[in-house]
């Protein structure tokens, strides 16, 4: 009894000068949805949270937990960082939205920076990337490269973010290419390797010669490699090692910029509660290289594309755009506003199949 | 719609792989749980099978070498829950719990070095005649030789429990280990063997991922499948042809459904996703009213002193 109570009171004592010593540093606490190892959307995370601690050093401590299932399981990860004394807390995947909502309001000090969310509180933020823009590009050299006019796209879950990034990429796979289908496949997971490489695998045997993924994992690319004259798309990071086929470019998230800056924020007593959604032109989306495997006039215009995409003169939802029923959406020359973009729910002309609920 | 974009010789050969890893993973489990012993660990025994099989694959170049260091691999990681629960008579749920954490992040570590790399390919079976057929061919003869090799085991594991003195002896020990204990029989020393084994098979079956199905390392890549296996075996009434079909129905429906979205079927995706699940529980609930029963011992400790 009295050696545990010596215990009890020595780790309280411990608990007490970590918590002294901690008190000068701003501790940010990241959720990821997938390993940090999954070559794609947590690792680029986790590259921008190194990036972090590069630039801050012994000012900041991070903490990250990977592998987190959205649902309850988030909020309890969540929790347990904000009572550990977490200043800023990240959380990384669209289907944590409602959870960062709820810990949040238990934790009205800390800060909290949603991705790819659209509900904010006064100290939760939402960031996101314009990851249409890379689609848009994407989807030209698609149209440009695919002989059999078929096109495979893995989905992910049926949300606004993963919608838009199809419907890009289609309008500018069509307009090089009129012939072109898209076989849309979703998986219904951000990462599960042996999935996406089934799903893959799938649409090659359906005639597919490229293949679009809006998943995590490079699965996709090692089914594509194994099959032979199809090419991919890196996504969420380079996945350079698919380079230079099957992966003839990919959409490089860059999150560091933005997670170093809402650190400072933090650190200055600035931080305020913002919606952030930046794309190529500030540097939140890269291109990445694209490779000898595109012919140099196609990567040509792809580039053309992408650096009016940047300079701000081309949107990629410029009208006349139809909706998928024939209605009209855009108008000759207009551009789609955020709102609409944001909750984007239905497909436009020409795609084939229907959104799942 | 365009259903004629579906390959049904393609489908059946590509379900055959998806099938593979649980099959084997579960076929290992059963001779654990015929022996009275369940190991929840099935999934991270997996996992640092896929790992090891691939690490040793891509150094040695040779797949073989691979699978044979999966298996190693899986019956090591598989020795801790030995020492855990027959040597130190711990719950066996929370040791398998345990294992699968422990698996998990072991792989992962073990790992960090073989992310993004290709490992070497696995030959398929290259008959000169047969493999030319046109609908049998591909189906029967174009596969890798660990996929028969699961075959294989359904068809040894069944018939060993059914015929062999030896396989007697492991369903007594199941079934009561007091009896077997007080008619000579090592009890423990079978349970090792027999977990064992199915950490020998959980290894291969992972290496499957890694090497033949995905075929990259990428951490916690078998994402769940060992789970599957383990229900598999539940559901199967630990009867191997059933498990056999069990993890056949899964892959094939996994495989299929990706199909029909692809071939833009009219069902709405949510049933699709939810199918593979759905339609291998009912088919073997719907098996399994014959009154088979778990192992009467599944899950309890034995001590000799009892």
């Amino acid at each position: 009894m009295k050696l545990t109570a010596l215990f009890a009171s020595a780790a309280m004592v411990l608990g007490l000068a970590t918590g002294a010593v901690a008190q000068d540093k701003t501790k940010i606490g990241f959720v990821y949805v997938g390993p940090v190892g999954d070559g794609g959307w947590t690792y680029e995370h986790d590259q921008a949270r190194q990036a972090v601690v590069a630039e801050f050093g012994d000012k900041v401590e991070t903490v990250f937990v990977e592998s987190v299932p959205e649902g309850p399981d988030s909020e309890r990860v969540m929790t347990q960082m904000a009572l550990n004394g977490a200043d800023l807390i990240f959380t990384t995947s669209f289907g944590y939205m409602d959870s960062t909502i709820n810990v949040a309001k238990k934790f009205p000090n800390v800060k909290f920076e949603h991705a790819t969310g659209y509900k904010t509180a006064p100290n939760v933020s939402v960031y996101s990337a314009r990851f249409y823009e890379g689609r848009a590009v994407q989807g030209h050299i698609a149209g440009r490269m695919t002989k059999s006019n078929i096109v495979g796209y893995i989905g992910s879950y049926p949300i606004p973010e993963v919608i838009r990034g199809i419907n890009s990429a289609y309008i500018h796979a069509k307009k090089v290419n009129p012939d072109v289908q898209f076989k849309i496949v979703w998986a219904y997971t951000w990462f599960d390797p042996a999935k996406e490489a089934d799903a893959a695998k799938v649409l090659i045997e359906q005639g597919a010669d490229v293949i679009l993924q809006h998943t995590d994992s490079t699965a996709p690319q090692a089914a594509a490699k194994a099959a032979g004259n199809v090419i991919t798309f890196g996504q969420a990071s380079d996945m350079s090692e698919y380079a230079p086929s099957p992966r003839v470019s990919s959409i490089i998230d860059n999150w560091a910029p933005y997670y170093i800056a809402r650190t400072q924020a933090v650190m200055d007593g600035t931080w305020e509660s913002v919606n952030t959604w930046d794309g190529i032109g500030a540097g939140m989306v890269g291109i990445g290289e694209i490779s000898d495997a595109v012919p140099a006039e196609i990567k040509a215009e792809a580039l053309a594309l992408k650096d009016s995409i940047a300079a701000g003169d081309y949107h990629p939802f410029t009208g006349p755009i139809r909706k998928q029923d024939g209605s009209a959406w855009l108008a000759e020359g207009e551009v789609a506003d955020d709102g609409t973009l944001a909750g984007m729910n239905f497909y436009v002309e020409g795609i084939e199949g229907d959104i799942p609920n | 719609m365009d259903l004629s974009s579906i390959n049904p010789v393609l489908l059946i050969a590509s379900l055959m792989v998806a099938a593979t890893p649980i099959l084997l993973a579960a076929i290992g489990e059963l001779v654990v749980e015929k022996a009275g012993v369940l190991n929840l660990g099935v999934e991270g025994m997996m996992i640092t099978g896929a790992i090891c099989g691939f690490a040793i694959a891509v150094e040695t170049g040779s797949p073989w070498l691979g699978f044979g260091g999966a298996a190693i691999g899986g019956a090591a990681l598989s020795l801790l829950f030995v020492l855990l629960t027959q040597v130190a008579l711990a719950n066996q749920v929370a040791s398998g719990l345990a294992l699968t954490l422990f698996g998990l992040g072991l792989s992962a570590l073990l790992g960090q070095r073989y992310v993004g790399i290709k490992p070497p390919p696995t030959p398929r079976l290259d008959i000169p005649l047969l493999g030319d057929l046109p609908v049998v061919g591909p189906i029967l003869f174009g596969h890798d030789l660990i996929l028969y090799l699961g075959i294989a085991l359904i068809a040894a594991v069944w018939a060993a429990l059914k015929y062999s003195r030896a396989g007697l002896i492991l369903r007594a020990v199941g079934e009561s280990h007091d009896a077997a204990h007080a008619l000579g029989y090592k009890v423990v020393r079978i349970r090792i063997l027999a977990i064992l084994f199915g950490g020998a098979c959980a290894g291969l079956g992972g290496a499957y991922i890694s090497l033949v199905r995905v075929p990259q390392w990428t951490e916690g890549m078998t994402a769940g499948v060992g789970w599957i296996a383990l229900a598999l075996v539940v559901f199967a009434s630990w009867k191997p042809w059933r498990v056999l079909l069990g993890a056949y129905l899964f892959g094939g429906i996994t495989v299929l459904q990706l199909n029909l979205q692809a071939a833009g079927v009219a069902i709405p995706v949510e049933y699709l996703a939810m199918s593979p699940y759905l339609i291998t529980i009912l088919v073997l609930v719907i098996l399994s009213k014959d009154k088979s029963r778990a192992p009467a011992s599944l899950g309890k400790i034995f001590h000799a002193s009892h």
